[in-house]
């Protein structure tokens, strides 16, 4: 058996629209009072770019190529971040330490790191990708507008000028070069 | 009076009727906008910005910061002298050594000592206090809120859509009716405007008595300016028929553009407009009855002495401001427009400065049509317990009058009138953003199904509580 529910019915108050029209001005009155003259307004809005919004801390801004103590770059040309980039916008030239270099024979250098800005679709892969900390998106800053296509092609100096929103160039992470005692892996005086 | 004289007046006039108008109608855009935004909690248009370079910063923070302590100090100053004006007064009347107001205050050191009434020296304190407080705040809040960008409160978009306005292409349709096309918007702002041309704005001014206080009543000698543009003895007759003529322009403007939305527009403009014109007009049969005469002015006097309008016909001031809306063709009335349903209405075909001429008209009407309200129910430019000497206070038998110069006397009604003015206007916009759109055979429906058997009514009803009360 099908229940009846009862339309609901007007009023005749509210049939004869004008104190449905007080109350409604009632309503936006209060709101606009609140907003011109009360104490505590409750405007969400703001004038950008004088103001801004403060943004997660996981926002993910433009790149930045982490330092070494020494200054130099943490990555180690691993290719990972280029391998795990979907927007294929990352370019690495790999090369050899000079014998002699204590770094020789374990790590490489990147010779060339250019990141292609305008192709990069921000999903920070590469940041996951990384097993060096060495690229990270914790720069806190937007793409920097410009009318040149070439002012978007970041290459390693660039990304490497760019520090975190801390200020700092190196990261939290401390970083265990061959020979140190903390280091966790293989290396020549320990061997296996 | 001489030909001079008139002339003079008449300009003086048609400079405070146009500057109402023309600044009124931008202040308006912008106020709407931002009251929009304060009830929708949102901060609203205030990017247009004069920007000041790097180097001036300090400067102009400097100033600002400066001029609003200047200001404070001169209110400050003025709070002083008002101060000591009514506590003389007080003493005076306590002694019984003079008039209150009256007598004369030396001002001044040693030989430029200047003597003035204390009447003078306290009005010129309060307008001074007045001015100069508002200044200092205007000024402190820029204080505190310059960030290199001189915005004032977004008064400047109105401003910068001007100039988009005149630079932007004026577009006709290929084969719209040129000579028409080009008329509508001409027709909708000149009829628009023309109508504050009866509206008084402050009571009649004499020349001769400017700087002193006249009698309270009985005839006054010398050359008199009426306070409004035109006083024609048709009166509130010439308010219908010039803004009959604004259907004309709208109606023109959706029959010329060569574009269905735009007809549609325009015939539902017209059916509309002569719809509510009939409304509006019987809505205010009932105060003409009452007050006895079509001339605004003397609505105004009688309103005066008695009551204000809306105290006495309290139906025919909501009826009214209902067809006013509708007259106006703005929400919830502003189904020519009906952007939902057709593109942009009778305004479809109309770009630079067409289009703004058709915006500033529909501004001017809201202005027009709330002068007429205040004219007509709150006591135009009536100042509570305001006469032509001064405030006077009944207690009793017992008259109190604080004396006020002439100028002062017309100068406060004008204020009273702007102020009245803005209010309504304000109410306005606010009923704008409150309500959504009606549907257009609501709108007839209320128009010939509601509005006017009720004004009708109003109509009758007022009569026979005329009869019986005499």
């Amino acid at each position: 058996m099908a229940k009846l529910i009862p339309k609901p019915g007007r009023t005749f108050a509210e049939q004869s629209y004008i104190p449905e029209i007080a109350k409604g001005l009632g309503v936006t009155t209060r709101r606009f009072m609140k907003n011109v003259f009360g104490k505590d307004k409750e405007i969400v809005t703001i004038s950008y770019p004088e103001e801004t919004y403060e943004y997660p801390d996981r926002f993910r801004g433009i790149h930045r190529l982490t330092h070494r103590v020494d200054g130099s770059p943490r990555c180690v040309a691993c290719l990972c971040c280029s391998t795990a980039c979907p927007a294929q916008c990352i370019y690495i030239e790999a090369a050899e330490y000079e014998p002699g270099d204590p770094r020789y024979g374990y790590e490489r250098y990147p010779k060339a790191f250019v990141i292609d800005e305008l192709r990069c679709i921000f999903c920070g892969y590469c940041v996951e990708a990384c097993p060096c900390d060495a690229i990270r998106m914790d720069s806190g800053l937007h793409m920097p507008p410009s009318a040149n296509r070439a002012d978007f092609i970041y290459d390693r100096e660039t990304l490497m000028s760019i520090p975190g929103k801390d200020g700092t160039y190196q990261t939290a992470n401390p970083r265990h070069e061959p020979g140190d005692p903390t280091h966790p892996g293989v290396d020549r005086e320990r061997g296996h | 009076m001489d030909t001079t004289t008139l002339v003079v007046a008449t300009l003086l006039k048609l400079v405070f009727v146009l500057a109402i108008i023309l600044t009124f109608a931008p202040v308006l855009i912008w106020a709407e906008r931002r009251q929009s935004a304060m009830l929708q909690d949102r901060l609203g248009p205030v990017r247009a910005a004069i920007p000041v370079p790097e180097r001036f910063h300090g400067r102009v923070r400097t100033m600002l910061r400066f001029g609003s302590l200047f200001h404070f100090a001169l209110a400050a100053v003025s709070a002083v002298v008002v101060l000591f004006t009514v506590g003389r007064a007080v003493y005076l009347t306590a002694t019984d050594s003079g008039q209150p107001f009256a007598d004369p205050v030396a001002v001044g050191l040693g030989d430029a000592t200047l003597t003035v009434t204390g009447t003078a020296l306290f009005w010129w304190g309060v307008v001074l206090f007045g001015v100069s407080y508002v200044a200092a705040k205007a000024l402190r809040y820029g204080f505190e809120t310059f960030r290199g960008n001189i915005t004032i409160f977004g008064l400047l978009h109105p401003l910068a859509d001007a100039v988009k306005f005149m630079f932007k292409e004026d577009f006709v349709p290929p084969k719209a009716d040129k000579f028409l096309h080009a008329l509508a918007p001409i027709l909708t702002v000149v009829t628009a405007i023309a109508t504050f041309a009866v509206i008084p704005f402050a009571d009649t001014l004499y020349l001769d008595y400017a700087g002193e206080v006249i009698p309270a009543s009985g005839h006054i000698a010398g050359p008199r300016v009426p306070m409004q543009v035109a006083s024609i003895n048709v009166g509130i007759l010439f308010v219908f028929a010039i803004a009959g003529t604004g259907v004309v322009g709208a109606a023109i403007a959706g029959y010329s553009s060569d574009n269905k939305y735009s007809l549609l527009g325009g015939l539902r403009a017209a059916g509309q407009m002569v719809s509510y014109e009939v409304t509006l007009g019987l809505t205010l049969v009932g105060c003409f009855m009452i007050y006895g005469s079509l001339l605004l002015e003397d609505m105004v006097r009688w309103q005066q002495e008695h009551v204000w309008g809306f105290l006495v016909q309290p139906v025919a001031a909501i009826l009214y401001l209902a067809a006013a809306i509708a007259e106006t063709k703005r929400v919830p009335f502003d189904l020519p427009e009906g952007e939902s349903e057709l593109a942009g209405g009778y305004l479809t075909e109309y770009s630079g400065m067409k289009f703004g001429m058709f915006f500033m008209g529909e501004f001017v009407e809201v202005i027009v049509l709330s002068a007429l309200a205040t004219t007509l129910f709150f006591g135009g430019y009536d100042v509570p317990f305001l006469e032509r000497n001064g405030f006077a206070l009944e207690l009793g038998s017992a008259i109190y009058v604080a004396e006020v110069p002439h100028w002062g006397v017309i100068a406060l009604q004008m204020l009273s009138f702007t102020v009245k003015l803005a209010l309504l206007i304000w109410l306005q916009l606010q009923i704008r953003w409150t309500l959504p759109r009606f549907r257009y055979d609501q709108v007839m429906a209320v128009c010939w199904k509601y509005i006017l058997p009720l004004s009708l009514l109003n109509i009758l009803v007022t009569g026979i509580v005329i009869l019986l009360v005499g």
